[in-house]
Parts: C-alpha cells; structure tokens; sequence
C-alpha cells in the first residue's frame, strides 16, 4: 500500500474575478522511501497540490473541491483538525522555496528547530535542545553548539536552507514535501542541499515530494516523475523513462526547450504561446492551443492518463490513439 | 584591441563600510570589484557568470556608470567614462543600456507601454513629436510586441511579454552596448528560451555587443561568443564559451560545472560531481592569497601567498591559479 495515495483532487479558488481551477482533478501516489518529482512551469499547479495535502490552502479563496489524500489511513483532506495536526509536522514535513521568509526572524533558530519536537513529543527542553544539536549537525552546519543560539539574518542563504532542513527533519518524517527548495541559491550551494536531502533520505528512509521547475534536478533525485500542466498531470513515468522516450507533446516540448540539450548557437526550441488562463473551463486539451500536433478532437475532448506500460502513464489523445 | 567597444582596465568598486552615528568612520571596505580587466569587441555577446555576491552586478552598475568607479577606467567607445562630466555622461550613455532581472519590478507600473518606450526617446530628443507613434510601434515589433498593446500597463503582460518591453526599452536609443543582468532567471524555460532567441537574434541583426549576467551556465554557454568567471570580485578565467564550459581549467570554474544537474539520468547518477564546501567567503575580509583557497580542493601553501594574476593559458584562454600547470 502507498504511504499517500491521493485521488481526484480539485483545488480551486473562487476569486472576483472568477473560478481559477489551480488544480483540476489529480490523482497519484506515494510509496514508502520513494522520491516523486512533480515537475511543472508557474502556475501548473505544483505547489497547490502540496499545499492542499499539508492543509495550507487558504480558504476562502481556495476550496477543495473533491479528492482524498490518503495518508497511512487517514485522509488529510477530511480528518479532524487533531488528526490533522497530529500528523502534520510530525509525519508529514514540509519545506519551503525562500528561506528568508519561512523562517521567523524574531525567535532564534534553537526556538524554531524545538517547537516541533515540543508540539509532538513528550519530550524535556533540555532533551529537545540536545536533539536540535545533533541535527543541526546532521545537515552540516559547523559549529552547531554555538551557532544554534543565532538568528535567521546570521545566516547565508545556503545555511538557511539546511536550517530549514533540520526543523523538518527533526520530528523524523516519514514524508519530506519540498517545495522548489534549492530555486534561490546558486548551482554550487544546491548541489550541496541536493546531497544532503539524499544523505538524509537515506538515513531516514524518508518518501520525498520534489516540486521544482528544473528538469535537470529532478534526473539525479527522483525515482518517478509526474509532469503538470494547467492544473492536471499530463504525463508520469519512472525517471529513465521519462527522459529517454518522453510520449506526452508538452514533455517532449518542455525538454526539447533546456538550452544545455540543444547544439550551441542555433536557434532553441520554443513552446508557441503562453499557459492558458485557468479561470475559464477548458473543453479539451489544454496544451492543444500551444500544442504542434493539436488535432480538432484535442479541442473539445478532455484527455484521461491512460498507461503506457507498466510505469508511463500519459494524457494526450493522438498518442494514445497510436497517431504520433 | 582594435575592434574593442568596451574596454575596462583594474576596475575597483569599493564600498566603505561606516560605524557611528554622530562620529561617522569608516570600518573597513567592501571590495565588491577589485581589479576587472576585460574588453567587449563589437557584436561579441560576453557572459559573466559566478555566484551571488561575486560582484557581477556591481560590475554591471560600474560600467553603467550607476556607481562610481574607485580605481581603474571604462572606456566606451574610445571615451573614458570615469573622467566624463554629468552632461558628457548622458550622451555618453546612450551607446550603451541596461535590462534587468525582475520584469515586474523594472517597468514603471503607472506607465503604458507607450510611455515607457517613448520617454528615453523624448529625453535625448532623438524624434519629433510627430514620429513617436511610429518609432514606439517600430520598437514593439521589433521585440516581437503587437503594437495595438501600445496603451495597456504592465500588470496586463506576461513576464515574458514584461521582459520584452524591458528589452524594447532599452533598443529605444540604439546602443551599441547592452548589459543584460539576469535577464533570464525570473522566468520559466520555455519562456527563456524564447527571450533567449531574442537577445540573439537582436544581437545579430543590429551588430549588438552584449555582456549577458546569468548564473545558469547552460544558458550563458548558448548565448554566449566568451565567457568570464567571477569569484569574489575577481575574474579567474576567461575564455571562447563552449571551451571554458566543456575543459573548465581553473578549479572555481570546474566545480561550479559540476554543480550543473544534467536533465539525463544516467549521466547525472554515474558522474563524480566536485561538491564545494561552505560558501563563497565575505568580500570584506577576502582570504589573503587566491580567494578561492580555503574552498579549494586543490589549495597548497603557495595559494595563500600571493594574489595569482590573470595569465593567459593558449591563445585565447586566460585563467588565474598558480597550481595551473599541475593540474
């Protein structure tokens, strides 16, 4: 069974200026240790996903609409509050893009890295502060014994990150959602962060949601891939797959596009268009208007994932009709 | 070098660092550019990478004049701009312009496109009245725009629509010169790729030279003729862009490639990757010696004792570590 299964999950949010479908009907799954990334432009619908799941919704204006998370039993999006909060933080922790503003400037880091351990364990001050030592020393942060009396501004943003790292790993998770985590810093800090979300993966045997934009992170951490557009998933598979024979138009574009897998100097392939405006419902595809092999069906048809085999599932209706 | 447009020589920023309020006293000095040389040739598009707090906006913003130079000379186009006065600075300036990183936060959000666009134009008289209309369209299309958008604001665009007005806004007075800083980094890829072609295609078209910021390498290595690593307001190599990306010489710059994630998971999972310790050190108390050598996995006692120079390495590589041989 899947540590988290989630099913038809709708988020949308009921704003003036009309209904915007962020997340419009998703379903996947979890397994235990395993690493999912979800990959996807600005607005695909990503980090609402993980928000909806974590209860972190604003609502109003958002409102989930339907859908269950299942969570070793218990489903996240119907529980009460105390079942929510007693595995929220505990069980399920979640990581942010900017560290900057995820962390509280007012209160030193030793406050934040024992509030969890305070929360959801019976567990002495003395205690929880010895255990926020170790882990600050965990996620490599030197001169722990010292630096964990700091406050946020005496950190750099790499550091920041690993103390982020550390408040959510400390109640031992089972399931890590990190959400764009290494999108601010510089390439030589996020291969830092990188190995240490797979050190502490591995030491844990923690499952990992990975929500990032970059397709070059996602092919050295994750075991699967989901792609998301426009608020539905548009293809999945396991990682080897989806880079060597991606079937979906909007994957294939979406490689075709990083400028490291195209000859120097020419021109690099583009995607025709811009995402489309979620506050109106969609007929069909909604790729199809930027789409090079949109057919009339793809207009007025709305596509399902449908296997490929065993591990690729996919949602375009001329691939699964054998057209392309 | 005769064909070079730009021409910077030991360029300095400093920034002083004061204490006190009432008895103000300088406490020690930022170096955020310590000693940039590095010419521009016509059409050349330059990309400057490193990582953040190296200096390569400071540069950016010293050679646009935006911050005073504290050592060393910017010469644009045969004229020294440090020694310009206020009113040379501004015809001066119109060879060459800048775009910035944030789209949204460089437009002016009360101002139509159209204002944006004819305002550098009006300020350097360069058109009649009469002619705006036709030379703001002209600008529009030329950045791939519909010049029926003319009279909307930029919360009605797109970043990467935004980003094009940004570029429209800086092609408004013909540079010869663009500095772009980070261009690219606010936006998705598929939108990158598009603004990517852009600055390429206009760089072509109107014989542009182009110094491009970015700290993604693969983009830099696409876009760019040459490429200069920055580290700790120093340049550490330098040299023809797919070389300096594909045979890195200097340490910095082969880590800083091996930090790149491949989008192949094969490579990405048999690769040794060179996975740098702690942060970039602060520019106000740099590391005696080669700034680089407390993160350096090839650092010996010699690196701490001088600053290594900038030595040509081949004829069109030049690379600053003394170890350089023995690697």
């Amino acid at each position: 069974m899947p540590l988290l299964n989630v099913t038809d999950l709708r988020t949308w949010f009921h704003t003036r200026s009309g209904v915007y479908r962020a997340v419009d009907g998703i379903s996947f799954s979890v397994g235990r240790g395993e690493t999912l990334g979800i990959v996807g432009e600005s607005g695909s619908g990503k980090s609402v996903t993980c928000y909806s799941i974590m209860g972190l919704i604003p609502q109003p204006p958002g409102r989930i609409e339907s859908g269950t998370a299942i969570f070793d039993g218990v489903d996240l999006l119907h529980c009460t509050p105390k079942q929510a909060r007693s595995i929220r933080g505990k069980r399920v922790a979640m990581i942010f893009q900017d560290p900057m503003t995820s962390l509280n400037p007012y209160l030193r880091i030793s406050e934040q890295l024992i509030e969890p351990l305070l929360i959801h364990e019976k567990i002495s001050r003395r205690d929880a502060l010895a255990r926020a030592l170790a882990i600050l020393e965990d996620v490599g942060i030197n001169d722990a014994a010292k630096r964990i009396h700091y406050y946020p501004h005496e950190f750099s943003g790499g550091m920041r990150q690993r103390v982020m790292i550390a408040m959510a790993l400390i109640t031992k998770p089972e399931l890590l959602i990190a959400d764009e985590p290494t999108t601010a810093l510089d390439v030589t800090v996020q291969a830092q962060i990188l190995e240490l979300i797979k050190k502490m993966q591995r030491e844990l045997g923690m499952a990992v949601i990975f929500i990032t934009h970059d397709l070059g992170v996602v092919s050295g951490l994750c075991d699967r891939v989901q792609v998301m557009y426009a608020g539905r998933i548009v293809e999945t598979a396991d990682t080897r797959t989806l880079f060597h024979s991606p079937k979906h138009p909007y994957t294939r574009a979406l490689q075709r596009s990083i400028p490291s897998m195209q000859a120097k100097g020419a021109e690099l392939f583009t995607i025709p268009g811009m995402p489309p405006d979620l506050s109106k419902p969609l007929a069909g595809c909604s790729f199809a208007p930027r789409c090079e092999y949109a057919a009339d069906r793809c207009y007025v048809e709305n596509p399902q994932l449908a296997a490929v085999s065993a591990t690729q599932a996919q949602a375009c209706l001329r691939v699964q009709a054998g057209e392309l | 070098m005769s064909d070079a447009i730009l021409q910077l020589t030991d360029v300095k920023t400093h920034f002083p660092i004061q204490t006190g309020f009432v008895f103000r006293r300088q406490t020690g000095t930022v170096k955020a550019v310590d000693g940039v040389t590095l010419s521009v040739r016509r059409g050349e598009v330059l990309g400057l990478v490193g990582e953040s707090g190296c200096g390569k906006s400071t540069l950016a913003r010293t050679i646009m004049q935006l911050v005073p130079t504290t050592a060393g000379t910017v010469v644009l186009n045969g004229k020294n701009l440090s020694t310009c006065t206020a009113a040379e600075l501004l015809t001066v300036r119109r060879g060459m312009q800048m775009v910035f990183q944030d789209p949204y936060a460089s437009l002016n959000p009360r101002m139509t496109v159209f204002a944006t666009l004819a305002e550098p134009l009006l300020v350097h008289g360069l058109c009649q009245p009469g002619e705006v209309n036709a030379r703001v369209a002209a600008l529009m299309r030329l950045v791939g725009l519909a010049p029926r958008f003319m009279q909307k604001y930029p919360h009605e665009f797109s970043g990467g629509q935004r980003q094009r007005i940004a570029i429209a806004r800086a092609l408004a007075l013909e540079p010869k010169v663009i500095i772009a800083d980070e261009p690219v980094s606010a936006l998705d890829v598929s939108i990158q790729a598009q603004i990517l072609n852009l600055l390429s295609q206009l760089c072509r078209k109107m014989n542009l030279s182009l110094i491009f910021i970015a700290h993604d390498l693969s983009v830099v290595k696409h876009i760019s003729d040459r490429v200069a690593v920055m580290y700790l307001g120093k340049i550490v190599e330098l040299g023809p862009a797919a070389d300096v990306i594909e045979r890195p010489r200097h340490p910095y710059t082969r880590a800083l490639v091996s930090a790149i994630p491949t989008p192949d998971p094969d490579v990405e999972r048999t690769r040794q990757r060179i996975v740098l310790a702690g942060d970039p050190p602060s520019p106000i108390n740099p590391p005696a010696g080669c700034a680089f050598h407390p993160r350096c996995p090839y650092a010996r006692e010699i690196c701490q004792a001088a600053v290594p120079p900038l030595a040509a390495d081949g004829p069109t590589r030049e690379v600053a570590c003394v170890r350089l041989t023995e690697l």
